[in-house]
């Protein structure tokens, strides 16, 4: 029951084998047990996850069922829900109880879902390793003295321990896609645009998007079809974009004629030499499986990391200037006067990783230096999509590692930034050029998961989840589960 | 690549204290640093990207879409009254 699929559970609500109720119970059973060890939950309220389980059996009774019938997902403390706290784990949200739902908050609810709490997090997702959270950090069930990824740390190492079967994520620059892999779960980041982001706190408005974070392609899947489609109320929200046959796309049994990518600068020394093993392993599979594995280049990859540490700060800075101890959040105590108010209700209510960001992005949009900074990475970016396009050209998708090492020790990264920005090295380009991009589980390193990424062109989520569903058809590493989470019985009925 | 903190954070509304302003000094400097090998990429002519799929950004009639809901937007304020937001003297 802790690592079913959402698929299985699903299967079994529907055959009447089990309740919501059920389900929800045995869900808070192994939070209240293990959430204390990974910190992977931020916010429960027992009796709001009861009633909405007890709501949807009562439904379920009465009309068919929806597609996420009294199915329990996680959702990252990012996303604004009308029910309880909505803090991006900083403190100066502590207290904060959004006015409104997310959109696609208003999907899971509409779709049936019981929503199981907020999960942990890097503060304002500026992070690679959830340990900027202002609620501590969280940690991965695979070994505890690691770090889950990050920023949807928390949602990974939810879904990865067997607290949740499904969680939903943000990703900016890899932060559903690279915890997702070093977690040792599947994880979607939808194309820009395909999901709407209102009601998602921001962080980098051109960079942000919502997905699913799952144990089985399918599950994701199923999740993104709940939560894609065209929001009025978001202006970047793309309306009228080729549809996918979410559950279609899942099928595939073989990749006869398939067309892979593999770009040179994402096989680099320096990388993880185990890491790089299990994905030329994978890759190989994949032949076996009838695809064409090509040889590609995307020149511009090298430049990645830095136009996103421009472009991503500066988009923060703008975005984080609506906190200032007025309409909402964190006041310093007895203000001196309106400036006093700002500055210090800033510095004490933003985490030092955030404060970098925004005086990062201060700095590239300062008058002198914007067109040196600002403009150079917008420039940049177009070259980066360009190598996409090209690469498209001669490829269905293409195959990376999702992370060039497997999860790091709490710690090891967070006296230098500029170590910690790298790790996110092979997941930036795909939300620069506003791609697609899924990462699975592809092997192990040193007893730590190891993820396999698929990047799409834009709007082909389709072909990611045929590539995907194919590989996890042939291999079991989706199914492996850690063993400190898995051996002691929870005993529940369900 | 020498950076003045004080004034960047300045201009972001952010006070530093000392210790603060010592730490980041360093750190913003070592980013700016490796974001500087931007500058060897040729990108004359080179459109910057607006939006990643060079999307125009749409127009909605303007119509009243949300009812009056002052109380609860005004829940999370620091410090309200009679409807107003309550912030220290601005005009001496």
């Amino acid at each position: 029951m802790p690592f079913s699929a959402l698929s299985e559970l699903k299967a079994r609500l529907d055959t009447g084998a089990v309740s919501a109720r059920e389900i929800a119970r045995a869900a808070l059973h192994r939070i209240d047990a293990h959430n204390g060890t990974l910190n992977a939950f931020v916010h429960i309220d027992h009796a709001y996850i009861m009633a909405q389980a007890e709501a949807s059996d009562m439904h379920r009774a009465k009309h068919d069922a929806r597609p996420l019938e009294g199915l329990p997902i996680a959702v990252k403390d990012i996303f604004c829900t009308q029910d309880g706290p909505t803090t991006c784990c900083s403190n100066i949200l502590r207290g904060f109880h959004a006015p409104y739902d997310a959109y696609v908050i208003t999907r899971l609810k509409e779709a049936g879902a019981v929503l199981l709490g907020k999960t942990n997090m890097d503060e304002f997702a500026m992070g690679s390793s959830t340990e900027t959270s202002a609620f501590g950090p969280c940690h991965n069930p695979w070994n505890i003295d690691c770090i889950p990824g990050g920023s949807s740390g928390g949602s990974a190492s939810a879904v990865a321990g067997g607290l949740a079967p499904a969680a939903l994520g943000t990703d900016t620059g890899g932060s559903i896609r690279q915890p997702a892999a070093l977690c040792g779960i599947t994880g979607l980041k939808p194309t820009y645009g395909r999901v709407s982001r209102r009601g998602i706190i921001a962080f980098a408005s051109s960079l942000d998007q919502a997905g699913p974070m799952a144990r089985t392609v399918k599950d994701a899947a199923m999740i993104a079809a709940v939560i894609s489609g065209h929001d009025p109320g978001d202006a970047t929200s793309v309306a009228n974009t080729p549809g996918v046959d979410w559950p279609g796309a899942c099928g595939r049994t073989d990749m006869k004629g398939m067309k892979i990518g593999k770009p040179e600068e994402y096989f680099v020394d320096g990388m993880n030499t185990k890491v790089r093993e299990a994905v030329e392993t994978a890759l190989k599979q994949c032949e076996a499986m009838g695809a064409n594995i090509v040889d590609i280049s995307l020149p511009h990859t090298e430049y990645a990391v830095a136009a996103y540490y421009v472009i991503a700060p500066s988009e923060a800075s703008a975005n984080l200037s609506r906190y200032d101890g007025v309409r909402f959040g964190y006041r310093c105590d007895h203000p001196e006067n309106v400036l006093d108010m700002y500055t210090r209700s800033r510095d004490e209510g933003f985490g030092a990783e955030v404060k970098r960001r925004i005086l990062t992005g201060a700095f590239a949009l300062s008058s002198g230096y914007y067109d040196a900074y600002y403009k150079k990475a917008q420039q940049v970016r177009t070259l980066i999509r360009r190598d996409f396009l090209n690469a498209f050209e001669q490829v269905d998708v293409i195959a990376t590692p999702t992370s060039p090492v497997p999860a790091f020790h709490i710690g090891e990264k967070t006296a230098e930034p500029l170590a910690m920005y790298l790790s996110d090295i092979f997941t930036i380009a795909v939300n620069l050029a506003g791609l697609p991009g899924i990462s699975q589980p592809c092997g192990m390193a040193f007893g730590l998961p190891v993820g396999l990424q698929w990047i799409a062109p834009a709007w082909r989520e389709d072909i990611l989840l045929s590539a995907a569903s194919a590989y996890e058809l042939a291999t079991d590493w989706h199914a492996k589960t850690p063993a400190d989470f898995t051996a002691k019985r929870t005993g529940n009925a369900a | 690549m020498n950076i003045d903190v004080r004034k960047v954070a300045m201009l972001a509304r952010i006070r530093l204290t000392n210790e603060e302003a010592g730490d980041l000094e360093p750190q913003l400097s070592d980013i700016l640093s490796y974001v500087n090998q931007l500058q060897q990429v040729d990108t004359e002519g080179v459109v910057e990207t607006a939006h990643p799929h060079d999307a125009a950004m749409p127009l909605r009639a303007d119509v009243v879409t949300n009812t009056n809901r002052r109380e609860r937007l005004q829940d999370s304020a620091p410090n309200t009254e009679s409807g107003l937001y309550v912030v220290p003297k601005v005009i001496e």
